[in-house]
């Protein structure tokens, strides 16, 4: 019993990490990461300001459906 | 071997099951039935789909390899190419193509019944929809993220080039002429939903600045206070719809228009920190949390439906739209079953993501049923309602009449009962003046979809603030949707029109940015201006308009995967999207001609203009509306001859590889094997 109940804990925690990773990727924040991470920065404003102008100009062409 | 025998009962119970829910919301007829049979029905029908058939495409047709490396894994840049979980690309992919579509569409088609369009849905996504999304994501996975308009060209000729390009600028002006119909439509007369609407904005900026001062990169906290910050707008609309500053925000449907004509130009003009990105994910937040609630809500509630399985309606004399249930009940759904505009994601930020070939199986198959998914929670939500009330707001006053009245006598009179009162009693319970002609399917939706919410969280007296949270969901969405698209069609308006004089197609000059978005906005905001004006409530013309070019785009789509699968020498296995195709050319072609050339003005944009002219009194107005039908009429024709001139060159290059005249061969990146196989 104990060790179903672990395991149904390891599976949420999973599933939670799955989600969150998935909603930092669908918000950017993981391509905000991997920008600071490839540029050697740290999170600051000029840097935020950077990785906006970098990829605006893929954000502008990217549709959205109906 | 027993694991074996466990799978095999479980897999024939689903299918029992599927059977069995698909058999009751088909045959049960004189009584209500719960909305879990639909449920049931859909989810078994996408376990089974998923589990077989799609498996069946992955390992015969598409022949998927794990050991290939994907673009992502290649040309991997930390930017545009990033090797992704599949499950954040799913989601990623889920967010890109879910928008207002699935919802409106299938409360549309409720005018038929729960049955036409619930088995279209099911279906049409499983052979249609989730095939076309799932094909064209691992073609263009394994032709380095090139885009539709880009294979068309490759694998097609060029003629298959240039109309994916025209089709793709087509649909996107009808679209968002389409989209912004149905924000008017939600706030004409509700100071409530506008001053919602219009905080939206403002809290925008706000997150926008937040975002780039204060906390750079914390999106997720932003876009929560963001939602924070909306829902008190929410409340707020509340207190202003019964203060003296509710004529501040009370407009009629032209002075919307004016409004939203003039926010999508400002609006795309703006930087995209500003508006554009905070509201995208403001918007996302809010429609992963909205979709998720509504299904729980659903399944708490399990709710009776009370629209018929099948109206008398089918007969083509509806009044939300005309036209028989074939072929418009399949053009009015789009994006629930199949949508062309899918392909432009699949063929865009997605294959760029996904870190093995298998995967594709998941975010392009997967995502469209989540998609499909949401379109039967829509198609719940509009037939949980009384057909007397479902009625009463998506009839136009030129059908219905203008008094309460008038309109609850003539919709009584067709056999689905409501009353003046009974309306009101609505209206007042939703914090609006009347819910009497408010075509468009957003009110509708957002009715059921409070009545659901309300009896599931906070009863009768949450009704106002539920109404107005699905108005503002779906306005949300479709302000993003005009903004996006605005800029989207610019940059190809600019892309086209740098070849003819370089400096318009410079993206970051001024004077092309300027130009380029107002001939977009114009032509959207024309579309948008003709509906409002349009007696019929504009829905009736613009929805199947929108529905026609985004079908069509599929046919393009689906004529592309077909060339490919037969290039590269699974001939014999063409039909997996060819039988959509056949499909899609069926409905598209037969709406087509009937939207053009049908004798009842109701339905055939030439008939209309016709009976127009035929009008013994004739006003500058009436000219107006004349050549608005004449356009409609040139614009289908229009987009049909393009798309048999893709159909034409598709179908002599098949021949050619068929005959053996041509050698099949595809433009695919040449093999690679994955770094991940090392790894496992």
């Amino acid at each position: 019993m104990r060790e179903r109940i672990l395991r149904a804990g390891k599976t949420m925690r999973e599933a939670s990490r799955v989600v969150m990773m998935a909603l930092r990727e669908i918000f950017d924040e993981n391509a905000y990461a991997r920008f600071l991470a490839s540029h050697g920065m740290a999170n600051s404003r000029e840097a935020y300001a950077h990785y906006l102008r970098e990829t605006n100009g893929v954000r502008e062409r990217r549709p959205r459906c109906c | 071997m027993l694991r074996k025998l466990t799978l095999f009962v479980v897999w024939c119970a689903i299918a029992v099951l599927g059977a069995l829910s698909l058999a009751t919301i088909a045959f049960r007829r004189g009584e209500s039935i719960n909305a879990m049979w639909l449920v049931m029905a859909a989810l078994c029908t996408y376990a089974i789909g998923y589990r077989f058939y799609s498996k069946f495409i992955a390992a015969k047709v598409l022949t998927l390899d794990a050991m290939r490396a994907t673009p992502a894994e290649r040309l991997e840049n930390g930017r545009d190419f990033v090797p992704t979980n599949k499950w954040v690309v799913f989601g990623h992919h889920f967010a890109a193509i879910a928008g207002p579509g699935p919802l409106v569409g299938p409360v549309l088609a409720a005018q038929f019944g729960y049955l036409p369009g619930t088995l279209w849905i099911v279906v049409g996504a499983v052979l249609g929809g989730c095939v076309q999304d799932f094909v064209i994501l691992i073609m263009s996975v394994r032709r380095d993220g090139k885009s539709l308009t880009e294979m068309a060209r490759a694998e097609i000729g060029r003629i298959g080039g240039l109309v994916a390009f025209v089709a793709v600028l087509a649909i996107i002006v009808i679209m968002l002429g389409a989209v912004a119909l149905i924000v008017v439509n939600a706030l004409k007369g509700s100071p409530w939903g506008t001053f919602t609407i219009a905080a939206t904005i403002p809290i925008a900026v706000l997150m926008g600045v937040y975002l780039r001062h204060l906390r750079p990169g914390k999106v997720l906290e932003t876009s929560s206070i963001g939602f924070i910050l909306v829902l008190a707008a929410i409340v707020g609309g509340q207190g202003i719809s019964h203060s003296a500053y509710a004529s501040w925000f009370t407009f009629t449907a032209p002075t919307l228009a004016i409004a939203i004509i003039v926010y999508g130009f400002s609006a795309s003009a703006l930087p995209v920190w500003l508006l554009l990105a905070p509201r995208d994910y403001l918007s996302t937040f809010v429609k992963l949390g909205t979709i998720a609630i509504l299904a729980v809500g659903i399944v708490a509630l399990r709710p009776t439906l009370h629209m018929p399985a099948m109206t008398r309606f089918m007969d083509g004399t509806g009044p939300v739209f005309a036209g028989k249930i074939f072929p418009f009940a399949f053009i009015t759904i789009a994006c629930g079953a199949i949508s062309g505009f899918h392909a432009l994601i699949s063929s865009g930020t997605t294959p760029k993501l996904v870190q093995r070939e298998t995967e594709t199986r998941l975010v392009g198959y997967g995502a469209m049923m989540a998609e499909s998914f949401v379109a039967i929670m829509a198609m719940i939500a509009a037939c949980v309602l009384d057909p007397g009330v479902y009625f009463a707001v998506n009839s136009p006053a030129g059908i219905v009449g203008s008094s309460a009245t008038t309109a609850a006598a003539t919709i009584t009179s067709w056999g689905f009962p409501v009353t003046a009162d009974q309306m009101a009693a609505l209206a007042k319970s939703v914090g609006e003046q009347t819910l009497f002609n408010r075509t468009g399917g957003a009110p509708a939706f957002a009715v059921g979809m409070a009545h659901i919410f309300s009896h599931t969280l906070g009863g009768e007296a949450l009704m106002g603030i539920w109404y107005h949270f699905a108005v503002m969901f779906e306005a949300l969405f479709i302000l993003t949707i005009l903004d996006a698209g605005t800029r989207v069609g610019r940059f190809m308006l600019q892309d086209g029109l740098g070849h003819v004089w370089k400096p318009l197609g410079r993206t970051s000059w001024y004077p092309s940015i300027i130009a380029t978005s107002a001939i977009i906005v114009g032509l959207w905001g024309y579309f948008l201006w003709m509906g409002v004006r349009d007696p019929l409530g504009g829905i009736n013309s613009m929805w199947p308009l929108f529905g026609i070019a985004n079908q069509l785009l599929a046919t393009v789509a689906l004529c592309v995967a077909t060339t490919i699968i037969i290039k590269s020498g699974k001939a014999r296995y063409a039909w997996v999207s060819l039988a959509p195709l056949v499909w899609l050319v069926m409905v598209t072609f037969t709406a087509s001609y009937q939207k053009m050339f049908n004798p009842n003005p109701r339905i055939g944009f030439l008939a209309h203009a016709e009976s127009l002219a035929k009008q013994a009194i004739q006003t500058g107005e009436t000219s107006r509306l004349i050549f608005n039908d004449r356009l409609d009429a040139v614009i289908t024709g229009a987009l049909v001859v393009l798309v048999v001139m893709v159909l034409a060159e598709s179908v002599l290059e098949w021949e050619r590889v068929v005959s053996g005249r041509k050698e099949a061969t595809v433009s695919e990146t040449p093999f690679v094997q994955t770094r991940y196989s090392e790894a496992e």
